[in-house]
């Protein structure tokens, strides 16, 4: 299939991008990868009157240390997130994710901005932005403002930004070192999105796990936090059994879909064998 | 490793790993695929689909896309309703057969979703997919038919006015009551083959220019030839009057082995616009309308005795036609109607495949067409024999195989194997895949009750290929012959062209008949150009499909060098003063026995036969030669796969750890090719397995339309695959070869399966439907657990 009819900018500020798209309105969108975008404009699920590209805004890339936490720009491949030394050092769980998307020619496309703004909750990194509790940044024509992850995801394809705000990049607290990590990704083959995917981070103290935080992928229409898996884990002592009990709680808040890849039924057992997987691995058991 | 040795002795370039030739334009994109023509005044078809799989049309309204920009012409099935005749069934299996009329575009029902009912044609491509949207098609939808197991009940709507059913063919030989009678073990099974469907890497695409009442075709196809023939048949149009030319073409897997209604409205469209008109497929586009594959229910019984001797195989097929019969639609379940004996000795076996109308995209080919299926079912079946008699597969097949020592032997369905060694092929997998070890490992596991579990499937396939003898297609009432065509032209600076009848697909030809030419004549394998693809540069041909490009056409090639060689020994011993039957010819040279060491190459003869000076009298300037070889037989390439499974039994994940395949191909011509067809094959054959599934919903919608839902395994997620030869040489062609083209999409399937059964038997496992999706084998897993050991399906969702 091939697109219907839109009007394009290349806007050379981040100022200029906010007046176009608030300008556009509600038929505009913002475009940089375009690695989801353009499958749904091909396809004809997606009819924007307007494309703003902010691929030239320089500024919306890279990664840079604020001390306590790393802002990494909407702009940033896939790619370049799996190699830089600043997330794997301190958030490495991002990395580890990234490199599990598609192929490599999607990963050298694919902006961390337009992952998260496209709220697929099948994605892997809006998961991985919960369970970091990291803030999402954006400006608008109203100014600058920034947006907890658990808010910024609002529902199927749909974030909170508002008409006109465009996603410059997300903010991650740094993890310490007793901080462990695993993304597990479940899906048929490597291209596949992942039919479930779990994002631990576990506090490892004393042979213990002091603190615990999961994201589920594709787990609802949203990406999900399991609290009370969560909340299981902390102080429960670090063995495969007892962050196995934990996990068996992993499904409480999810709402799975039903696709051709998987049942719901299916989907929550998997999510408590993959958060059980993914737990011990986090807490280095 | 090498068994026996081809008695012929290879030469220089036979059994050579050359690089394929084509391979550098091809992988560059320095080519010329369909889509990238461009013609002046060039316009651009966008088809109208139907959304609905079965509905009546009430009303078709083009006049608001005809107003659209950029858009020239808009066409209803009205339109062509009195030129565009039917969509050609070549293959009518029985003299009762139902063949419904097949209009390219409909007229006044839709049977499935994706045929097409209108069609806009605009200037660009963005224009003619706006306009579609603008096109007012009126529906009265009708219930739709989509199971086959129950389409031929009394109540159940239909999709044609005749009825359901398209046909009923048996085949039957030996005494099958005796054989079951008293029998101390029955075996009955029922496997399912999922519909598939056929993914090309280039999707298909058609350009057609009508100049003076002349077409030229440009067509992604594997049958350029057929098509002229089909084309001219199906539009009334003069045979000589169309050219068709399959630039390079990216794959087919048998899914352009057809007539399809986009070729033939390109033809109507660009008369009735006299202008130039091209049509290329949308991915999404493509899965609904490319024909699918596969798409059956098979019913198997085998009798033996406790020692695990067969005594007689019984099967039942429901085979899915879909709403139409396509090229060769019913013909495809008959291709594995004398395959389910594989390489077992038996003494009965009856077959019955009832062909079934479904509101379906129509089936037809798909690599292996018809023996996949058939291997699949036997192989999986006697691995249930072996488990009922608790013997090792392994041993279970040894006991029933024809021996080396029996061959030539003609099997309970009618063939004559010429030659095999399943012992060979079967000791060599053995050692190379480390069987003992495996099965040690795979018992510790079990004792452990280890979360992952190890399978090991097995898979001793045979297959027919080489299509086919003439006689035996005339027999089984397909409407073309087998044969092959080929030239050779020495050129006069004693290069050589070599045009073939097989149309290459990704094949390599130009690579392997350069090698054989090359061999043949002398010459150097650079100074070779192979020519194929156009009905105007190779006007005769039976095209590629079915494994039979080398056992056919290669043979034709070599047959055609021999005319050439023989031509050049009469001027050769004009010039070297000796008489014919003096001049011997070897690598190139021609030189007079005993003679004083004068000597002619076969170039220095070009070149003399191209001045013509000193030619004998009544000696034709000419050393060009034509050959048509029709085979005496299919050539049956055989060999043994085996497989080892991981199952992680808490997701039901399945990862392949080992595959070795072990295949008998006789001679080998290319071995780089000839592994390259294999891993492909193996590759595909494990997507079925695994991977592949064309869904309907229960309105008839296909879910599956992009790679999103139709899952292809990509190289990330297949193992190193260990391949390794036997040769015994074919004795039914000079060259000794066989067909390798679908041989590793027929033996792995089972092998995959086999594995995956053989780690869940102890679950109380029986079978998973295809493809074993983790979800499927997961929910297997769970069932047999439940019901201790009575065998479920898993979720056959």
């Amino acid at each position: 299939m091939i697109p219907a009819k839109f009007d394009y900018a290349r806007p050379s500020s981040l100022d200029e991008a906010v007046r176009a798209l608030a300008d556009g309105g509600e038929d505009a969108k913002v475009i940089a990868g375009g690695q989801s975008l353009l499958p749904l404009l091909r396809l004809r699920l997606s009819f924007p009157d307007l494309l703003v590209d902010i691929g030239r805004l320089n500024e919306l890339r890279g990664v840079h240390d604020e001390g306590a936490a790393l802002w990494i720009g909407a702009l940033t491949t896939h790619d370049q997130v799996l190699h830089d030394p600043l997330i794997a050092e301190h958030c490495g769980l991002l990395a580890e994710a990234a490199a599990t998307v598609a192929d490599p020619a999607v990963r050298h496309r694919a902006t961390l901005g337009g992952s998260l703004s496209h709220a697929d909750p099948a994605a892997d990194l809006p998961a991985v932005a919960a369970a970091l509790d990291a803030t999402i940044t954006a400006r608008g024509p109203a100014g600058d403002r920034e947006i907890a992850a658990g808010d910024f995801f609002v529902d199927y394809l749909t974030t909170s930004l508002a008409p006109g705000e465009i996603l410059t990049g997300f903010r991650v607290p740094k993890l310490g070192a007793d901080w462990g990590y695993r993304y597990e990704k479940f899906h048929r083959t490597a291209q596949a999105w992942a039919i479930v995917g779990v994002a631990a981070l576990a506090r490892r103290s004393n042979g213990h796990v002091a603190e615990a935080r999961i994201g589920l992928t594709n787990m609802g229409t949203v990406p999900v936090r399991a609290r009370a898996a969560e909340q299981a884990a902390a102080g429960a002592e670090a063995s495969v059994s007892a962050l196995r009990s934990a996990a068996a709680l992993a499904d409480a808040e999810a709402q799975p879909p039903s696709d051709l890849h998987g049942a719901p039924d299916y989907r929550r057992h998997l999510a408590r064998v993959l958060t059980g997987r993914a737990l011990a691995a986090a807490s280095r058991v | 490793m090498t068994t026996e040795t081809d008695a012929q002795a290879p030469a220089k370039e036979f059994g050579r790993a050359r690089p394929r030739k084509e391979d550098a334009r091809l992988v560059t994109g320095q080519t010329t695929w369909t889509d990238n023509l461009t013609l002046p005044g060039l316009l651009h078809i966008a088809f109208v689909r139907s959304p609905f799989a079965h509905a009546r049309i009430t009303s078709v309204d083009v006049s608001a896309a005809r107003g659209m920009p950029g858009v020239i012409a808009a066409f209803s099935g009205a339109d062509f309703a009195d030129e565009q005749g039917s969509l050609p069934c070549a293959w009518p299996v029985t003299p009762d057969i139902v063949i419904p009329a097949h209009p390219p575009m409909a007229t006044e029902e839709v049977r499935y979703v994706g045929e097409a009912v209108a069609c806009v044609v605009a200037r660009d491509r963005y224009a003619a997919a706006d306009a579609v949207s603008a096109v007012d098609v009126g529906y009265e939808p009708l219930p739709p038919v989509l199971d086959i197991r129950t389409a031929l009940d009394e109540g159940s709507p239909k999709v044609h006015e005749a009825g359901n059913k398209s046909f009923e063919w048996v085949f039957q030989n030996g005494d099958l009551d005796a054989a079951f009678r008293d029998a101390p073990v029955v075996i009955e099974r029922n496997y399912r083959q999922q519909r598939l469907i056929p993914s090309a890497m280039e999707p298909r695409a058609v350009v057609c220019s009508c100049v003076g009442g002349e077409f030229t075709l440009w067509s992604a196809t594997q049958i350029p030839h057929v098509l002229r023939v089909m084309l001219a048949l199906v539009t009334g149009v003069p045979e000589q009057n169309i050219r068709v030319i399959a630039p390079d073409v990216g794959g087919g897997f048998g899914s352009k082995l057809q007539v399809t209604a986009e070729e033939v409205l390109a033809m109507l469209i660009a008369r009735k616009l006299g202008r130039p008109v091209k049509w290329t497929e949308s991915r999404s586009e493509g899965n609904m309308t490319v024909h699918h594959g596969r798409d059956q229910w098979q019913r198997i019984r085998v009798a033996a005795e406790r020692d695990g001797r067969v005594r007689g195989l019984s099967v039942d097929l429901l085979a899915d036609m879909g709403a139409y019969l396509m090229l060769v639609t019913p013909g495809v379940p008959l291709l594995g109607a004398f395959m389910f004996p594989a390489i077992y000795k038996m003494d009965a076996y009856s077959f019955r495949c009832t062909g079934v109308f479904t509101t379906k995209m129509p089936t037809d080919a798909y690599r292996g067409a018809g023996r996949p299926e058939a291997t699949f079912a036997i192989e999986r079946t006697m691995d249930e024999l072996a488990n009922e008699l608790g013997m090792d597969p392994l041993e279970v097949r040894q006991r029933n195989w024809i021996t080396h020592a029996e061959f030539p032997y003609t099997t309970i369905a009618g063939l004559t194997y010429d030659s095999g060694n399943y012992e060979a092929a079967t000791a060599r997998a053995k050692e190379l895949f480390g069987y003992d070890q495996l099965r040690q490992e795979q018992a510790a596991r079990r004792a452990s009750g280890d979360p992952v579990q190890l399978g090991i499937g097995v898979s001793t396939f045979t297959e027919m290929c080489g299509l086919a003898p003439s006689r035996v297609l005339g027999s089984l009432a397909y409407g073309a012959g087998g044969w092959e065509n080929a030239s050779v032209r020495m050129l006069p600076t004693g290069k050589v062209e070599v045009v073939t009848g097989s149309s290459a697909h990704g094949q390599g030809h130009e690579t392997a008949w350069s090698q054989i030419v090359a061999d043949r004549l002398g010459v150097p394998f650079e100074d070779i150009r192979v020519l194929h693809g156009d009905t105007q540069v190779s006007p005769k041909g039976m095209d590629t499909y079915g494994s039979r490009s080398l056992t056919v056409g290669g043979v034709a090639v070599l047959s055609a060098c021999d005319k050439v060689i023989a031509k050049a020994k009469v001027i050769a011993s004009a010039l070297l003063e000796a008489p014919p039957e003096e001049v011997e010819f070897e690598a190139g040279t021609f030189r007079a026995r005993g003679g004083a060491g004068t000597t002619k190459t076969i170039q220095e003869i070009a070149l003399a036969t191209f001045a013509a000076h000193d030619l004998p009298d009544g000696v034709e300037p000419s050393l060009d030669s034509d050959a048509t070889y029709d085979p005496d037989n299919f050539s049956f390439p055989h060999g043994t796969h085996l497989c080892a499974t991981e199952i992680d039994t808490e997701t039901g994940m399945v990862t392949i750890r080992s595959y070795v395949a072990v295949d008998d191909v006789g001679t080998v011509v290319n071995p780089l090719i000839v592994d390259g067809q294999v891993h492909g094959g193996i590759a595909q054959g494990i997507a079925q397995a695994l991977y592949e599934e064309a869904v309907y919903d229960e309105d008839g919608n296909l879910l599956t339309t992009t790679m999103a839902d139709y899952l292809l395994p990509s190289a990330a997620d297949l193992p190193h695959f260990t391949t390794d030869r036997t040769q015994t040489p074919a004795t039914t062609n000079p060259m000794g070869v066989k067909g390798v083209g679908e041989a590793g999409t027929i033996a792995s399937t089972p092998a995959v399966v086999n594995a995956i059964i053989d780690a869940l038997r102890q679950f109380g496992v029986r079978d998973v439907p295809m493809p074993c999706t983790p979800e499927r084998v997961w929910r297997a897993i769970q069932a047999g657990r439940d019901s201790g050991t009575q065998a479920q399906n898993g979720a056959a969702r």
